[in-house]
């Protein structure tokens, strides 16, 4: 029996395991549309605006490891869209998103909303297709998936024309694919393995350095194997966060630009460093010609590109993360079973690494007047017993989270790491809320960011989906003015935001509760019945405008070479009163 | 060995690539594969398409250049386009390559046997002819044309056209030894 092209995208859809489709309707995915909402197995997120499903299906696919799916219209639906993509693309993200199109026959006339989608989203996407007849629609999603989902996962696009949608066809799911140019490798080169273990039992100061690619291969046990019988401490990206327990005795917390004193110290010194799914970002390495210098290098990495990229490998390893470790794992054990000799080895280094953290530990002045973000984060980490998954969106407050909210699981940690986008974080907490309805799902944002995608709270309050917003509102696009501060004289370009709407109020218009703190006293509390609210919450904590976060490598700075605290003229200035909130609430921050 | 960064001043050494890519025969991955070069600062000196034996692929020959690290990217990058189906840096072989030129030249009367016999001369062909001008036909290596073409130049040159360089390995007893790992490259 024919069916149309909109079921045969439904019926594919279920094949590949699809619960959830985060989209908005528009002419021409009208049929799909219409065949979607007469099925009861899947459900349809309607967000208010196309990037929030993008952000939301992100959300979804970094907290569960599944292919976030997006359904939008054509023209501005998928123009909307193209953020959520390039975000998913720089974090490799497994994304498939289908975009209406006008019907083959309009196709470059300029039709209403018509956009060149495959043009516009290439060099964004991992891979992306043009379907232009129903007989091929099946096997194109089957592939899709499997693209987007496989080797260094990433954002897929398939476009759908209108009459596609409504042509008919024998539905039959194939059961392969049929990609001759596309074959990840998965395990690693056998003697390239057997080399990296020689290097690491030779290694005096050797370092971990965990990217997001363990996070995606899912390899945190064997990460924790390797660290634990070679007892090599861990570091990791911004991306990384979560793949090693930030509690661990091993743990060095996040490295590069604002990364802990005492892990950039440790890369610098450091005489072997196994790179896990990573790619030496420029946040990473500050100055390349002065990172690691004295450093052999293995990277293990199922990018082959990753590869080289920026920096030098003497052995590199192309593989699944996981795969390849456990392979080095199986050899690193029978090379040396004492697990009593190999901590006496390694107790110089560690030793060191703990006089670096002693001398520089991370840390805050606390206030008694203004709230300092820091300990907002502290007091969070504390409240939900380091359990619950955290979204941050962009800027300073991303930063605080990364430093003293200690992840202690992969997956629980979703964050825009490679393109940067302010507005990510509040979608894909609700993203990650759908995925785990009974979890706790933080939002860690900022009054910046956050006005950037507000518009999807609508989400939140109907689905009554407990996110908790923790808006760390200090009235500034803080790192921006941090910025200013540090290198252009203080000399605030349009860093600070004057006018600020009355968040309780608006989160209350959206049928969500607010709570304000504007002293450090009232934070404790306002988490506290934040937290324990069973909906969606809002709470506005008004936070010092002008901390900065440190340690801070400056853009282009060598790694060892970290700005600690202010410099003196800053600290000057501050003094001077130049630098003064007015806390009156709605006013943000007035100029000096 | 102490680390290093690539870029440092010392090393970089520029050289010509012919790089053979085989893929899928589907529209959109010319778009694709000369996307990559202009997103990622890549230059193409030239680039020629045509489908092969089996209509179902094609075969790209873009000449670039670039240093060895950043020959390896490109060469990566390629590899990771999921309809790229084979990537070849011809240059790390022993190859042929050729390239046609059609040459419109001025022939004022007392030129015309200087025309022909440049023509001649390099085994070009006259495929045109008018009462002021003759097109001529020339194919061989770049050297060759680019020495038609200067020759030619102080007859005249009315209009010029140049298909870029296709390229195909030699079957010689011996190839030059390959110089990258090719654990990192697609078979």
């Amino acid at each position: 029996m024919k069916v149309t092209g909109a079921e045969i995208f439904c019926e594919s859809l279920r094949h590949e395991g699809v619960k959830t489709v985060f989209g908005l309707p528009g002419g021409v995915v009208l049929k799909i549309f219409d065949v979607l909402c007469q099925r009861k197995d899947i459900d349809l997120v309607l967000t208010r605006h196309e990037q929030g499903a993008a952000h939301m299906a992100e959300g979804y696919a970094k907290a569960t490891g599944k292919a976030g799916v997006v359904l939008v219209t054509s023209g501005p639906g998928m123009t909307n869209i193209v953020t959520g993509l390039a975000d998913a693309y720089m974090d490799s993200v497994p994304l498939v998103a289908f975009t209406g199109q006008v019907s083959t026959d309009l196709i470059g006339n300029d039709a209403f909303q018509e956009a060149d989608n495959v043009g516009i989203s290439r060099p964004c996407t991992k891979h992306n297709v043009l379907v232009k007849n129903v007989n091929d629609l099946a096997q194109i999603i089957k592939e899709a998936f499997y693209i987007a989902c496989s080797g260094r996962p990433g954002p897929v696009l398939v476009d759908i024309p209108k009459d596609v949608s409504t042509a008919k066809a024998e539905f039959k799911y194939p059961d392969k694919v049929n990609l001759r140019g596309y074959n990840p490798t998965v395990g690693g080169n056998k003697n390239q393995i057997k080399q990296a273990a020689e290097e690491i039992m030779k290694a005096k100061k050797p370092i971990v350095y965990v990217g997001g690619g363990a996070v995606f291969s899912d390899a945190a046990d064997e990460i924790r194997e390797l660290a634990e019988i070679t007892q090599i401490p861990v570091t990791m990206t911004l991306m990384g966060l979560g793949s090693f327990p930030g509690t661990h005795p091993l743990s060095l917390g996040m490295l590069g630009m604002h990364g802990a004193y005492c892990t950039n110290m440790a890369m610098h010194h450091a005489d072997l460093l196994i790179a896990v799914g990573a790619r030496f970002d420029d946040r990473v390495t500050g100055k390349l010609s002065e990172f690691c210098p004295e450093a052999r290098v293995v990277h293990i990495d199922i990018d082959p590109t990753s590869i080289k990229k920026t920096f030098h490998a003497h052995i590199p390893i192309v593989g699944d993360v996981k795969a390849v470790l456990r392979q080095l794992n199986v050899i690193l054990r029978s090379m040396d079973g004492n697990p009593a000799q190999i901590k006496a080895a390694r107790a110089p280094w560690i030793e060191q690494i703990r006089d670096w953290q002693k001398a520089h530990p991370l840390t805050y002045k606390q206030d008694d007047k203004t709230i300092k973000p820091q300990y907002v984060i502290e007091r969070l980490y504390d409240l939900t017993k380091h359990e619950a998954i955290v979204s941050t969106d962009v800027g300073q407050h991303q930063m605080f989270a990364a430093q003293y909210f200690k992840g202690s699981q992969s997956r629980t940690w979703l964050t825009s790491g490679g393109l940067g986008t302010m507005g990510f974080g509040f979608p894909a907490a609700i993203g990650a809320q759908i995925a785990y309805p009974e979890r706790q799902v933080l939002c860690i944002t900022s009054e910046g960011s956050f006005q950037m995608n507000l518009q999807e709270m609508v989400v939140a309050s109907e689905r009554k989906l407990p996110v908790k917003i923790v808006l760390l509102n200090n009235g500034v696009h803080g790192m921006v003015r941090q910025w200013q501060d540090l290198f252009y004289e203080g000399r605030y370009s349009a860093s600070l935001l004057g006018k600020m709407p009355d968040f309780v109020k608006l989160a209350e218009a959206y049928g969500i509760l607010g709570l304000r703190a504007l002293t450090p006293s009232e934070v404790e509390p306002v988490l506290q019945a934040g937290l324990g609210h069973k909906g969606p919450v809002l709470m506005d904590i008004h936070t010092d405008p002008y901390e900065n976060c440190y340690p801070m490598i400056p853009a282009g700075g060598a790694q060892h070479e970290m700005m600690l605290e202010d410099p003196p003229e800053l600290k000057l200035a501050k003094k001077g009163g130049g630098h003064k909130r007015k806390l009156d609430e709605g006013e943000g921050v007035l100029p000096a | 060995m102490k680390g290093k960064a690539f870029f440092l001043p010392d090393e970089p050494f520029r050289m010509e690539h012919i790089i053979s890519i085989l893929v899928e025969n589907k529209f959109g991955v010319l778009a694709r594969v000369a996307g990559l070069f202009s997103a990622r600062g890549y230059n193409i000196e030239s680039l020629s398409v045509a489908p092969t034996l089996d209509p179902t692929t094609s075969m790209i020959t873009i000449v670039t250049v670039g240093d060895d690290r950043i020959i390896e990217q490109i060469m990566k990058q390629l590899n990771k386009v999921v309809e790229v189906l084979k990537v070849i840096d011809l240059t790390e072989t022993h190859f042929l390559d050729r390239e046609t030129a059609l040459i419109k030249v001025h022939t004022k009367p007392e030129h015309r046997d200087e025309a022909i016999r440049l023509a001649d001369i390099f085994r070009a062909k006259i495929v045109d002819s008018s009462a002021s001008t003759y097109t001529i036909e020339i194919t061989g290596d770049v050297e060759k044309v680019e020495a038609m073409i200067n020759m030619l130049k102080p007859l005249g040159i009315k209009e010029l056209i140049r298909t870029g360089r296709i390229a195909i390995s030699r079957e010689t007893t011996h190839t030059a030894s390959p110089r990258r790992e090719p654990a990192l490259l697609k078979s």
